[in-house]
């Protein structure tokens, strides 16, 4: 088991893409690492530039204190599960999880005795002679885990490991992949483009924005406070509120027609700033409210399942607001938006960081 | 259903009957006129008799030339499929400028080198390589004619191989060599398949290459031999031929039925699409 410390990095390609464009990163020892961000972001680039597919152009991957930026893919102690799995088709599932052992000349006795260990860990039990063609999704992405795992590889990674199984399976197999990898401990990578994926399995998510590196942090960090605007963006089912707004000398921000209580300490009276508030943190009520509130009227609400998703037009501007199921207003009712000053974030209005003064609020 | 609809369909259907006609003839005549006790070059019920195939296994040639073809085709199919398999894997995975011109280039001249124009400078080659007469120099020219094709199509078996297959494996340690042995070729093999029965088909038929470079009649393969199937008198020898076109059909017939149950299926699954 191993750490993986990423120094500088940037991945180059011919066309001078710079996919990965100096990053720095540390992977603690057993820690289960997402990273996150859309299509195009670099991420799988930097899944591959770990595993040596990709060579790095600038800086350093050290895979357990070892330096092996230069070492073949096969040298590095990684093991990979491929977005398609990249099962052998031609092969059993046991020749497929033992296939990186017969590469190093393991026995066959050896070889059979790893195969129905590996397959009882991941439950596929009498799948061993069958071919992959043979098998449901599921099992196809187990027996690529199986692979990586019989390996024996110190650090796992995981190109898009849900991203090719149908939604119900997908929550099955998250629940699943998550209890493997606190079992096995391994230190594990993996990438998806999905942030409620990211959310609900990682120990850390690294939010990446064209090869650069824009918000690293615990899930919930990530979720309840994004350092900038692009994370408050991409994170969160339902988006994040970014409304302009100016600060008022009362510990309240002016937005949308009315106001809203922010911690204001360290920013001068006047300044124009985003405001980001997530429609969970916001609450709605149909009577009358005391202190800084958003008043407007209702356009539509959508029902999410146990919530509903309500849009507000607060003074021309669209606000959205998640209430609990059966109590959505009808639309057209007057309404009034409160929030607690902890979770109204203020955003630097051109470059989209998180104002600083905000660190000292409780997450 | 009016009636120009009735006719047309009559005449398309005669029409079909017409061109069936056509191909079944010779397949009939073939079929019959080896046990035929009085063949001609017509088709007719056979006078049953098994004296035509006695009389073409004690001819002196005959069956020596399908020893002969045999051992042409083999080395030609092997080294095509062997030679083409290394070729469309490194021009499918390694990125060199100008490597689609240079496949398309490959195959025009394929069909030059092969053909009737270049015959002249390969029997001076391959009599300055003391190669006349020689059924491994037969096997090289057919080799070299049919590569450019072979690797041509190929190439489009190797590049329909997704790559993650071969980073898998390498990421598991596999070295270069033992990513083509474990996992391209196997998943190619269909691929190889056809490269092999379609290289030793086309070198099976091909007469121009033996008839030019092959002198000795005991060397000559049976595609050559079928045209001097003749009597003393000059004229067709009818009771050897349709036995000996019989047996020339057979081999090819045989290797499209084996690997087509062999390998008539792809590979599928290990990708999910």
């Amino acid at each position: 088991m191993a750490g993986i410390d990423i120094e500088g990095l940037a991945t180059v390609y011919p066309n001078g893409v710079r996919a990965v464009d100096g990053l720095d990163l540390h992977v603690a020892d057993g820690e289960f690492f997402a990273l996150l961000g859309p299509s195009g972001c670099g991420k799988t680039t930097l899944l591959r530039t770990i595993a040596g597919l990709e060579t790095a152009t600038e800086g350093t991957v050290r895979i357990d204190a070892a330096d092996v930026t230069r070492v073949e893919p096969g040298k590095r102690g990684v093991a990979m599960v491929f977005q398609d799995y990249a099962l052998f088709p031609h092969m059993s599932v046991s020749e497929n999880i033992t296939y990186p052992l017969k590469v190093r000349r393991v026995a066959a006795a050896t070889r059979a005795d790893v195969a129905s260990r590996t397959a009882g860990e991941l439950s596929l039990d009498g799948l061993l002679e069958r071919k992959p063609g043979q098998l449901s999704g599921g099992q196809q992405q187990r027996v690529a885990l199986a692979r990586a795992i019989a390996s024996e590889g110190k650090v796992l990674l995981l190109d898009e490991p849900l991203s090719n199984l149908d939604a119900r399976l997908r929550l099955e197999a998250r629940t699943f992949l998550k209890k493997l990898q606190r079992d096995l401990g391994i230190t594990t990578v993996f990438v998806t483009h999905d942030q409620a994926e990211a959310l609900a399995l990682a120990d850390r998510i690294a939010v990446m924005e064209s090869g650069k590196l824009r918000q690293l942090g615990s899930p919930r960090e990530v979720f309840a406070r994004p350092a900038n605007t692009f994370v408050a963006n991409f994170i969160g089912s339902t988006p994040m509120n970014l409304l302009p707004g100016k600060v008022l000398g009362d510990g309240t921000v002016s937005v949308a027609g009315g106001s809203l209580p922010a911690a204001t300490s360290s920013t001068p009276t006047d300044a124009e700033v985003t405001v980001g508030i997530r429609p969970e943190y916001l609450t709605l009520s149909t009577g009358d409210v005391n202190g800084p509130a958003l008043r407007g009227e209702v356009v539509v609400a959508e029902n999410l399942g146990t919530q509903s998703l309500v849009t507000v037009d607060c003074a021309g501007t669209l606000i959205g607001v998640t209430v609990p199921e059966e109590t959505e207003p009808a639309p057209g009712a007057p309404v009034a938006l409160t929030a607690p000053a902890s979770r109204v974030l203020l955003y630097i209005q051109d470059t989209g960081e998180l104002l600083a003064a905000e660190q000292a609020s409780v997450v | 259903m009016t009636t120009s609809f009735v006719l047309r369909r009559i005449g398309f259907y005669v029409l079909i009957c017409a061109i069936t006609l056509f191909f079944a003839v010779p397949m009939l005549w073939i079929a019959s006129a080896p046990f035929d006790a009085s063949p001609g070059l017509g088709v007719h019920w056979p006078d049953w008799t098994l004296e035509n195939v006695r009389k073409t296994l004690d001819h002196p040639y005959a069956m020596h030339s399908m020893v002969n073809s045999l051992l042409i085709c083999v080395t030609t199919a092997v080294a095509v499929t062997a030679f083409a398999a290394l070729a469309s894997y490194a021009l499918s995975r390694v990125r060199i400028p100008g490597r689609d011109a240079l496949l398309y280039g490959l195959l025009l001249l394929s069909s030059v080198v092969t053909g009737t124009a270049a015959m002249v400078p390969i029997f001076v080659m391959m009599f300055q390589l003391g190669l006349i007469d020689s059924r491994f120099g037969v096997a090289l020219v057919m080799t070299g004619g049919l590569l450019p094709a072979a690797i041509f199509i190929l190439k489009d078996f190797v590049d329909a191989v997704p790559k993650s297959y071969e980073e898998s494996a390498r990421v598991f340690g596999a070295s270069t060599g033992q990513i083509l042995r474990d996992v391209v070729l196997p998943v190619a093999r269909p691929g190889l398949a056809t490269i092999m029965v379609w290289a030793f088909v086309n070198s099976w038929g091909n007469f121009l290459v033996p008839f030019l470079l092959i002198r000795s009649i005991d060397k000559q393969p049976g595609a050559v031999l079928m045209q001097t199937l003749t009597d003393e008198g000059g004229s067709v020898n009818l009771q050897v031929l349709p036995v000996f076109s019989l047996l020339f059909s057979i081999p090819v017939v045989v290797l499209y039925l084996l690997v087509n149950s062999r390998y008539g299926f792809r590979f599928h699954g290990g990708i999910k699409s």
